[in-house]
């Protein structure tokens, strides 16, 4: 009896230590209260006294999204001190049975609306007009190891007009505009829309852009230092 | 007899952990707002009024963006648009839909008006604003070693 009560308390300090390491700033819970007694100390399998430095929490830069579709009250951003911000819509609320992404809205609007979950007006009174739909894919090789970039007219035309990128953020002619990522990544180029309000850039959503694989026998280029390297 | 005492000792400790626990769950979290959300706070704090809070997943479910961004002339950046409660009701910009026909009417401040006071312009959860260091910049080709 008493061994599982005990196993009981370390099961709860533990997660207490992780619940712990989780909240921001990475104050430890068990030490800002009056000193409990560690799982350490009942063990005593763990030295007396575990001092680690506030400098070296597990992760020091990444920041993870708690509840990336948290409703308006809670999202930080709407004050909740107005009465109104509790009439606004949760968007978990809206995207319910939707087609999920990692990123972004954390929904997938290309597919919902080709699956017909949504049909947002294309004008602003008249809920009958059609988009202007034009499908053609330009594809941009690219010289890093990366899948070569695939940009498709279609679901842009079915969400924009071509006036909203042609001429001011691209020239309408294939490959008369320099395009790069660390552009991208600073706004410029495609990053004017992907990374504010279309699938932002992360890990998971590289290969939406970069869809054409390479050809097998495919290598990088070597870069001018290496080839000329006199230890190599 | 000094048994149960120890029993009871574990049995706080328990009590704290589950506590500390229930604790934690409800602190408050690293703030995370639905991705696109756009404050808009040109004016706002300094008029007295909360600043504004455009959230896009909600409008881009009932318009395209080619409403707003090619017809009403939005520009693509935030705060840029200098658009001010006179515009509104002239009929421009959110005051082309917030006009009690197509959408409830700007009698609904805080509808609108609802950010934290202090809040600067910004469009949430955007890639520059989540980068951990500044942004790698291309090497600019003339200076590239030869
Ligand atoms: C193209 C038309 C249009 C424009 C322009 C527009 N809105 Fe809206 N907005 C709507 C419609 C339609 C609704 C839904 C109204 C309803 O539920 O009856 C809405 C709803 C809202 C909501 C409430 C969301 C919720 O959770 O219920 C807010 C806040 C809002 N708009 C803010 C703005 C702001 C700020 C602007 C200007 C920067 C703006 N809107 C411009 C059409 C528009
Ligand atoms: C989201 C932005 C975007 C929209 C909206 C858009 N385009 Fe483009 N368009 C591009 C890009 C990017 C290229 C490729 C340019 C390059 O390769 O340098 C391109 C290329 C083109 C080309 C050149 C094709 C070729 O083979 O040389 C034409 C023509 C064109 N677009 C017409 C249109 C028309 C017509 C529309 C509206 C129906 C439209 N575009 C909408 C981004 C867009
Ligand atoms: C003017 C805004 C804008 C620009 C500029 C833009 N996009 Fe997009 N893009 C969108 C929107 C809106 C969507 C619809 C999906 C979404 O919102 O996430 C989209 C979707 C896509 C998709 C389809 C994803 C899917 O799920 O099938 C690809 C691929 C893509 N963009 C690549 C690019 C590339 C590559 C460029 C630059 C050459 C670019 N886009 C520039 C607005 C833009
Ligand atoms: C919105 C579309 C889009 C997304 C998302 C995207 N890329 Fe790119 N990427 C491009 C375009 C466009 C180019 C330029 C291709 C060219 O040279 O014409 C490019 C080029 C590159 C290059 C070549 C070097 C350079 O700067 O030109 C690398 C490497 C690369 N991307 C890696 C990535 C990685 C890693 C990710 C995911 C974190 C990613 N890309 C996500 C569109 C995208
Ligand atoms: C449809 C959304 C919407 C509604 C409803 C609305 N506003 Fe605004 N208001 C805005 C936007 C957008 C701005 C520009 C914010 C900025 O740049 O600081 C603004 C700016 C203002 C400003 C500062 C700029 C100026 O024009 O002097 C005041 C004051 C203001 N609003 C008061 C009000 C009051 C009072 C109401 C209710 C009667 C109201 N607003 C309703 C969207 C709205
Ligand atoms: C109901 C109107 C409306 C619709 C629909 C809409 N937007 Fe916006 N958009 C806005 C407003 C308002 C702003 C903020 C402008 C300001 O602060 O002056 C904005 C800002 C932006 C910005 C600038 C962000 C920045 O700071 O760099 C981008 C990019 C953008 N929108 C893309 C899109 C895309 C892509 C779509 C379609 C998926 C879309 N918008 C649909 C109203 C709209």
């Amino acid at each position: 009896m008493r061994d599982t009560i005990k196993g009981f308390a370390i099961a709860v300090s533990l997660s207490v230590m992780s619940t712990a390491a989780f909240a921001e700033g990475g104050v430890p819970l068990v030490a800002a209260a009056s000193k409990p007694v560690t799982s350490a100390e009942i063990t005593g399998s763990v030295p007396e006294k575990l001092n680690i430095s506030k400098a070296n929490v597990f992760n020091r830069l990444l920041k993870k999204i708690k509840d990336p579709n948290a409703p308006p009250p809670e999202d930080g951003i709407h004050d909740t001190a107005n009465e109104a911000t509790f009439a606004l819509q949760p968007p978990k609320v809206a995207y319910e049975g939707w087609p999920r992404t990692e990123y972004g809205n954390h929904v997938d609007w290309v597919k919902a609306l080709n699956d017909g979950l949504i049909n947002p007006r294309y004008d602003r009174v008249d809920p009958e007009v059609e988009p202007f739909v034009m499908d053609l894919d330009i594809v941009r090789p690219v010289k890093a190891s990366v899948p070569d970039v695939v940009f498709p007219h279609k679901p842009h035309t079915q969400w924009l007009h071509c006036s909203n990128c042609h001429p001011r953020i691209f020239v309408p002619q294939r490959g008369a505009n320099q395009i790069n990522m660390s552009a991208i990544i600073l706004g410029e180029k495609c990053g004017v829309c992907h990374g504010k309000v279309s699938f932002p850039i992360t890990t998971k959503s590289c290969k939406k852009c970069h869809s054409k694989p390479k050809p097998a026998d495919w290598t990088p280029p070597l870069s001018e230092a290496s080839v000329k390297n006199p230890w190599r | 007899m000094r048994a149960k005492t120890e029993r009871t000792a574990v049995w706080k400790i328990a009590l704290f952990g589950v506590l500390a626990w229930v604790g934690g769950l409800m602190m408050p979290q690293p703030a995370q707002a639905e991705y696109a959300d756009v404050v808009i706070n040109n004016y706002a704090d300094a008029a007295g009024m909360r600043p504004v809070v455009f959230p896009h997943w909600y409008h881009r479910i009932r318009f395209r963006c080619k409403v707003c961004h090619a017809d009403l002339g939005f520009k693509f950046k935030a705060g840029g648009n200098k658009i001010t409660m006179a515009k509104i009701i002239d009929g421009k910009f959110c005051g082309a839909c917030h006009n009690g026909e197509i959408s409830w009417s700007v009698e609904n401040c805080g509808m609108c008006h609802s950010g934290i006071p202090g809040t600067p312009t910004h469009i949430s959860g955007s890639t520059v604003q989540r980068l951990v260091a500044p942004a790698y910049k291309a090497l600019d080709k003339n200076k590239q070693v030869q």
